[in-house]
């Protein structure tokens, strides 16, 4: 019996996903070992976020403050260590995003609690909660434990739990509204701007046709190859990380969480090992079809047919197929 | 400008099958082979432009066995001006752990920026960056895409999910973590790496350091590891090289996408 914590997380005025993805997963484990659910969400004045959030969660917590408008390592970590050290909940998620990762470590630390990060799966068992992770890229799953403690944290995956749209019918929280009444230090970062980079000449994300080029391609010459068979098949080349990390194509090209989202009618993965952020990208395609050399490189998992091969002995094949048919 | 960057090496994983210890705790290590952890190359290259632009030093450590040297050695052909490897012995490290390692063997040191990867490639935990920052107590910012240094403070961009980066303004001393595609890091030759042996590699324990009992008691520990669970899979199509081309084109034109 005790306290689960979510700490939501919001970018301009909207709410993140990872948020919902959170509440879901912790609101059924609240239900099955009796603890209850309170969702904390610290922003500006005025937010609206939550009353978003009451009908997920036994109780809202909102902190609202000019400090708080915008994500800051410094001030959420004092807010939340104050929240944390008043209410000793049990266990306290965040997402495992760009903002969660610089966080959740650091008030791990502060607050001594232990934390996982990246978790897939949480399970409360009777020697304390238990984390399921991957490792080594996907390949490998662990199976977490911690040192014993009064609470917990973890760190969600985005998209690792099942978003339902649609609030439970049955929730009402109530939302107690909390000045920031942490000692707040001066913070030690500022924030400046948002800037879009995933903007340029293509638009995968309306493409019908990717043909999608991963680390396998080997170096930047090849990419020719593949794009002459995009142009044959009428297609449009994408990529994942690694090739953009490289500056083998411009960042418009990239498929995944720090890129674009698609939803092609068919996705042609060539030489992609299907990381997770990549995947992520290419849930909402109709079909997906990998070529890899390496028969265990996690995009076969989710892909719909594989063919383990070089892939520029199958793009060279095609090629042949389509000019002499 | 006196840049730390925290380093780690680890297995190559691509195109490679793991196979899990008998402990059912890790991997086989036997015949796996080594390489920098990708987003630590990364993090090695902008400590050495930085310096190249600013002037100062470059200092790479990481904790691990003398086999980790190598990660070293190639920090110092990149560019980095010594190196220090802090050898954990037979401790059980976790991300906790090895974040009180590097707090107390940087915070005798004198630095402005503290670079690390945004993650390592073996557990994917990402969290020592922002533990040795609060230990520290100095600022940090994770996922780190554009460093621009002025006026004691580091100009960054952090990458955001769907193609936006936050620009934000982060006073120095600071850590930042750095992804992958920040920079392109500059290759690496053999001889570079035994010209680098000249420069200074230090090792040091871990009772040098000072650690308390708590420091070093990990707070998570791997119970198992396990292959990932079944899905029903790709329907995997064989043949030879003509054969799978023919397959797929009917399937692009069973899809409709076929030109």
């Amino acid at each position: 019996m005790g306290h689960i914590f979510v700490i939501a997380e919001h970018r301009q005025g909207e709410l993140r996903d990872i948020t919902f993805e959170m509440l879901y997963k912790a609101r059924a484990l609240g239900r099955e070992h009796a603890h209850t659910l309170t969702a904390v969400v610290l922003g500006g004045p005025d937010s609206g976020f939550g009353d978003r959030l009451a009908p997920w969660a036994d109780r809202v917590v909102v902190m609202e403050d000019d400090r708080l408008s915008a994500f800051d390592a410094d001030i959420y970590t004092a807010a939340l260590l104050k929240l944390v050290t008043d209410e000793a909940p049990f266990l306290t998620l965040m997402g495992h995003t760009p903002w969660g990762m610089d966080l959740a470590p650091a008030l791990s630390v502060r607050a001594g609690l232990p934390v996982a990060t990246d978790c897939v799966d949480i399970l409360l068992e009777e020697g304390g909660p238990v984390a399921i992770r991957q490792i080594y890229n996907g390949k490998l799953y662990s199976r977490v434990g911690f040192k014993a403690s009064t609470g917990y944290m973890m760190t969600v995956r985005p998209g690792a739990f099942s978003l339902d749209e649609a609030p439970p019918e049955d929730g009402a929280g109530e939302v107690a509204t909390r000045a920031l009444d942490a000692e707040v230090p001066e913070s030690r970062k500022e924030f400046v701007e948002f800037v879009d980079t995933g903007g340029g000449e293509v638009d995968i994300a309306q493409a019908d046709l990717l043909v999608s080029v991963g680390r396998g391609v080997g170096e930047a010459e090849n990419i020719d190859a593949v794009k002459a068979l995009a142009e044959l098949l009428g297609g449009t080349l994408s990529c994942s990380r690694p090739v953009v990390d490289r500056h083998w194509l411009p960042k418009y090209h990239q498929v995944g969480t720090s890129g674009k989202t698609v939803k092609p009618k068919v996705y042609l993965a060539l030489g992609i090992s299907g990381a997770f952020q990549h995947v992520a990208g290419i849930a909402g395609a109709g079909t997906v079809i990998a070529v890899n050399k390496d028969g265990k490189a996690p995009i076969f998992r989710v892909a719909d047919y594989g063919v383990v091969d070089d892939l520029f002995t199958v793009v060279d094949a095609l090629k042949e197929k389509i000019t002499s048919g | 400008m006196d840049i730390v960057v925290c380093i780690k090496r680890v297995p190559l994983i691509q195109e490679v099958d793991l196979e899990i210890n008998d402990a059912q705790t890790g991997v086989r290590d036997e015949a796996l082979a080594y390489v920098i952890n990708d987003w630590d190359n990364y993090a090695v290259e902008e400590a050495v432009i930085l310096k190249e632009q600013l002037g100062g030093s470059v200092t790479a450590i990481t904790v691990g066995s003398e086999a980790d040297e190598e990660v070293l050695r190639r920090a110092l052909a990149m560019g980095a001006d010594q190196a220090l490897r802090i050898d954990p012995g037979s401790r059980q490290l976790d991300g906790f752990v090895i974040s009180r390692i590097l707090t107390k063997a940087i915070g005798t040191m004198t630095y402005d920026l503290i670079l690390t990867g945004v993650q390592a490639d073996d557990d994917n935990g990402g969290m020592v960056g922002s533990m040795v920052a609060e230990g520290l107590g100095i600022g940090h910012a994770a996922v780190i895409t554009a460093i621009n240094i002025k006026d004691g403070e580091a100009v960054v961009h952090t990458e955001l999910e769907g193609g936006m980066d936050e620009v934000s303004k982060v006073k120095l001393p600071a850590l930042l973590s750095i992804q992958t595609g920040i920079n392109e890091p500059r290759y690496v030759s053999i001889m570079g790496i035994r010209k680098a042996r000249k420069k200074e590699l230090k090792v040091t324990d871990l009772e040098s350091l000072g650690l308390s009992e708590d420091d070093l008691t990990p707070r998570t520990v791997v119970e198992q590891v396990f292959f990932p669970p079944e899905t029903a899979g790709a329907e995997m199509i064989q043949g030879d090289a003509g054969a799978v081309a023919e397959t797929l084109l009917n399937l692009l034109k069973e899809k409709g996408v076929s030109k």
